[in-house]
């Protein structure tokens, strides 16, 4: 099994990739066969993973509030997400009078592009990577932020005052975020001296980053994990729907697969938030090594890389589920508030204070 | 002073988040705290409060007797007319005329279980019972005749 796993993700990749390369010689066709393809995979996997997603946040909230959550529909209730899915699936998709039809339906699939985008530099498990571009860390955050225009989009054109304000709040709040996002992206981009995703995850070899860069790393962690908090729309920093004052903000008229839409691009923003956390500060799918215990760290490469980057990834997506099910909702002062006279000043202290350690060395 | 302030804002701000998620910590490893009752699958074993209010009832005992009087307290007591009493005058082994009830009519459609016509019963005739289960497709099912066919009053209950 863990045989399986280790060894093949990366020959099944190459395997598929000279395949494709062999039945069209170096084409372009050649290309956007391998592209389709992983795509099509890409798809495969986030579906189910939406699905887990949605299934593990409503148990997560219950347990977390005293309750059982769904039980009924399956096994301890998880067959309940299908449910879910066959009725959003059967719903009418109603597209309101006096909106803008055309930026109306464009909104979601936007949305969801922007979030699936993000998933390309990802390293899922040892040389397993749809493109190990050499701007990776750049591409993240560039690419992240084309989303609030997708929300705008759908605020703008449903012509509707709750989802203007929640898809107005959405854009202030994602333009500041975006700084402290950036900012703590950089402290790890000045360790590692490389943008490139597999050299971040190959430099935390003998140990992560969490680890070898003490107080620094760990304070651009917590702001990072804060800010992204803030950045895919999530509790406590949910001001774009808002559900008790804006009913549901951006997405008020949006109704079955298109409102699906929504919620897919949530769950994958959510998944791809975590795996960047994952990979820049938790090693991505390095094993758990410890500086020259060759023992210790051999023991540890037994465990499949893959298993190693999905514990990683669901651990930082269960501390943000906590996040949301712990915090109240913040004020929109509050929310620039924090963002500007808190998480923006100590970020930036504190990208002092990792450029002195990486000139002085005192990172392990 | 303002470095000391700031920094003293982030600590308390800091450390009242992570009690927070202490507390929503623990009840997510502590299952057995889970406060959820499955209600149809645990009618048998279900256990109310004891302020719970279902219904009015009126105990009868083995010899199916009941301690009301007719004394209309509890129909003047209720705040919107759910109580109907209808008495009669029954004649007593001595020769006199002595008023009883004839129906107690409660109307569970316009009850409020406020309880107010169980403080205001002088003999502990009515109470409330800890049923809920009172739906039902017909809207006169709601209407119940509260002593039992055949019921008279206990002894010495005056």
């Amino acid at each position: 099994m863990s045989l399986i796993l280790d060894i093949g993700f990366a020959p099944f990749a190459s395997g598929v990739h000279n395949w494709v390369y062999g039945m069209f010689g170096n084409t372009t066709i050649a290309m956007i066969v391998e592209m389709v393809i992983a795509g099509l995979s890409l798809l495969v996997f986030l579906v189910p993973l939406c699905f887990f997603l949605g299934y593990m946040e409503r148990k997560v909230a219950a347990f977390m509030q005293m309750r059982l959550g769904p039980n009924r529909v399956g096994p301890h209730g998880s067959l309940q997400i299908v449910a879910d899915t066959v009725k959003l699936l059967l719903k009418e998709g109603l597209t309101p009078d006096g909106s803008d039809k055309f930026l109306f339906n464009l909104a979601p699939i936007i949305v969801v592009i922007t979030s699936m985008l993000v998933l390309a530099p990802i390293a899922f498990a040892k040389n397993f990577q749809i493109w190990d571009m050499s701007i990776g860390v750049l591409y993240v955050s560039s690419i992240s932020s084309i989303s609030v225009i997708g929300i705008l989009m759908a605020g703008w054109s449903s012509y509707n005052k709750y989802s203007l304000l929640g898809a107005m709040r959405s854009g202030a709040q994602i333009v500041s975020y975006e700084l402290s996002i950036g900012l703590s992206l950089i402290s790890i981009v000045i360790l590692t001296g490389s943008l490139r995703m597999s050299d971040i995850v190959m430099s935390q070899q003998n140990g992560w980053w969490l680890f070898k860069g003490h107080i620094p790393v760990i304070i651009s962690f917590v702001i990072f994990i804060v800010a992204s908090t803030a950045e895919i729309n999530r509790a406590p920093f949910d001001l774009a729907e808002a559900e008790q004052e804006l009913t549901a903000g951006f997405h008020t008229e949006y109704s079955g697969m298109k409102f699906a839409m929504f919620l897919l691009a949530e769950y994958i923003n959510l998944f791809v938030v975590s795996a960047i956390a994952a990979t820049l500060f938790l090693g991505g799918w390095m094993p758990f090594h410890i500086g020259s215990w060759e023992a210790f760290n051999h023991i540890m490469d037994f465990v499949p890389s893959s298993l190693w980057f999905m514990g990683k990834t669901f651990l930082i997506i269960f501390i943000i589920m906590w996040f949301r099910w712990t915090f109240p909702r913040l004020r929109v002062d509050q929310l620039l508030n924090l963002e500007w006279k808190y998480l923006l000043p100590i970020s930036m202290v504190n990208i002092l204070l990792v450029t002195v350690m990486a000139i002085m060395g005192w990172h392990f | 002073m303002f470095l000391k302030d700031y920094i003293g804002t982030v600590y308390k701000s800091s450390k009242s988040l992570l009690k927070g998620m202490k507390l929503t910590g623990y009840y997510f490893s502590h299952p057995k705290k889970i406060l959820t009752e499955e209600y149809p699958d645990n009618r048998a074993t279900l256990k109310m409060a004891d302020r719970f209010r279902g219904e009015v009832v009126m105990p009868h005992d083995e010899n199916n007797e009941h301690r009301c009087t007719g004394c209309q307290a509890c129909e003047i007591a209720c705040p919107n007319g759910t109580i109907k009493i209808i008495t009669k005058q029954e004649l007593q082994p001595d020769g006199k005329k002595k008023k009883a009830i004839d129906t107690f009519v409660y109307h569970l459609e316009l009850c409020t279980m406020c309880n107010l016509c169980v403080v205001a019963c002088p003999s502990d005739a009515i109470a409330m019972a800890q049923t809920f289960e009172h739906s039902v497709y017909d809207k006169k099912q709601l209407k119940k005749t509260l002593n039992k066919p055949g019921s008279k009053i206990m002894e010495g209950v005056e």
